[in-house]
């Protein structure tokens, strides 16, 4: 087992300093969320009362879409030289680099994240409440990563790779968002996750196991068709 | 009791869609043998060793290493399998040292230091090991790519067309390198449509056509003119 984790760790290892060297997919994926984030906020005239109530829509619309560009480029990387073609010769269990992609993808979107929340605050006068926003956060990107990988790994192969993602991903992703959104919603009204959004926590929760167990088992299914 | 082929390939097809890329292919390579894959684009050569490569599962047949079918979990069989190619599976951001550690460690390579240092060393990039790999000319790629691919001393070493972008300078370089792993007994398969390079050091030439296996024979059995004749009748016979 050890040797699995650190056969996906040294995957994921080597996206993060391709990452840090590059700043390629970091920079696309951030500039795209902040121009994003910019033109909802001159497109929409909030007043302070619906500002809480469409912040977490917004926000998602824009980490989904800022998180595809992501995917879809770490997988054109592992393309560009066929290196997918030599992870995959190599005597590692295909899950194992399933994980190590999927930990690459989630620092990736997570990074974005981080950076566009504080701008969301500013621009849009909003109180980000980070530790209650921080649960449906974390699940529903942790769902987004784990989807986004299957099929960017499926997709990566194909001519129309770009367009192909989004069209297989988002409708899959629909229960994540509206649960990520509800529940975000909750975190912005200053109500209590455990008591309003439980049910939203535990359908992203749900969603998260069993496309996680799902595509740790089909992954090598994947990769080679 | 005679050893048996280390590879050995048996009545092997591949269908992608409505398309047959192998239609039957039987072959079978020896341990220490150097045998070279000729054919045209699209004959089905890079399908093939991408086959025996555990990269691609066939429609048909069967494969067998050291007389194992590969059939199932093809995980241990991929320690014994060397690929290089005109793509290089290495990482341009990170450095020569960082890209082999990375797949030593993949690959389990007992003191993975060392074995790093000594390849270098073999391809002449020790100065530029800790020297990102998109800094790096063609030809150096190529050499970083041999060392990936002897990283773990397989038993078969896979070339798919391994001169392809490669100026005058690095084609010598890699004969001379590929001559003597010839000498010390490795065992090489090497798909290529250049009939010069593909002869040049090969214990036995076949000719993929169409997915068939339509001539092999020992390299000494013809001279280079004949080889040429012999190959001008598949490749430029009209379609």
């Amino acid at each position: 087992m050890r040797a699995y984790l650190r056969k996906a760790w040294l995957i994921a290892w080597k996206d993060l300093v391709s990452e840090w060297r590059s700043r390629e997919i970091f920079s696309i994926m951030a500039v795209f969320a902040l121009l994003t984030i910019l033109i909802f906020n001159f497109a929409l005239e909030l007043s302070s009362v619906n500002r809480v109530e469409v912040a977490p829509g917004l926000l998602w619309v824009t980490f989904i879409f800022a998180g595809l560009l992501g995917v879809n480029r770490s997988f054109a990387r592992e393309q560009d030289q066929g290196n997918l073609a030599g992870l995959m010769m190599a005597p590692v269990d295909r899950s194992a680099i399933y994980l190590g992609k999927l930990i690459g993808n989630l620092a990736f979107i997570a990074s974005v994240e981080a950076v566009t929340l504080p701008l969301f605050a500013a621009l849009f006068n909003v109180a980000v409440p980070v530790w209650p926003l921080a649960v449906p956060l974390f699940l529903g990107t942790l769902g987004f990563a784990i989807i986004g990988t299957v099929f960017a790994a499926m997709s990566v192969n194909t001519r129309l790779r770009d367009v192909l993602l989004p069209v297989l991903v988002l409708p899959i992703f629909v229960p994540v968002v509206i649960a990520a959104v509800k529940a975000s919603s909750t975190a912005f009204a200053r109500r209590s996750l455990l008591e309003e959004a439980r049910h939203w926590l535990g359908l992203l929760v749900t969603f998260d196991v069993l496309f996680f167990t799902l595509a740790m088992l089909l992954f090598d299914v994947i990769l080679e068709e | 009791m005679t050893a048996p082929p280390l590879i050995e390939v048996e009545d092997l097809h591949k269908n992608y869609g409505l398309r047959r890329a192998l239609r039957g292919v039987t072959m079978r390579v020896a341990q220490g043998e150097w045998v070279t894959l000729f054919g045209p684009n699209g004959a089905g050569k890079t399908t093939l060793i991408h086959i025996i490569a555990t990269l691609v599962r066939p429609s048909r047949g069967t494969v067998r290493l050291q007389g194992h079918p590969l059939t199932g979990d093809w995980t241990e069989a991929r320690r014994h399998i060397g690929l290089v190619s005109h793509r290089s599976f290495l990482y341009p951001d990170l450095t020569a040292a960082e890209n082999l550690r990375l797949y030593a460690h993949l690959y389990d390579v007992p003191d993975a230091e060392a074995r790093i240092r000594a390849l270098a060393e073999r391809v002449g990039l020790v100065k530029r090991l800790h020297d990102p790999v998109r800094t790096f000319s063609r030809g150096m790629v190529q050499r970083l790519t041999i060392a990936r691919a002897l990283l773990h001393s397989p038993l078969i070493l896979l070339l798919d067309e391994p001169y392809t972008g490669l100026d005058a300078g690095a084609t010598a370089w890699l004969t001379r390198l590929l001559g003597q792993m010839a000498r010390e007994g490795h065992t090489i398969l090497m798909a290529t449509h250049n009939l010069e390079q593909g002869l040049a050091l090969c214990d036995r030439a076949v000719i993929l056509h169409r997915g068939r296996l339509v001539f092999d024979s020992p390299r000494q059995a013809l001279s280079t003119e004949e080889w040429q004749a012999v190959y001008r009748t598949y490749v430029e016979e009209p379609s």
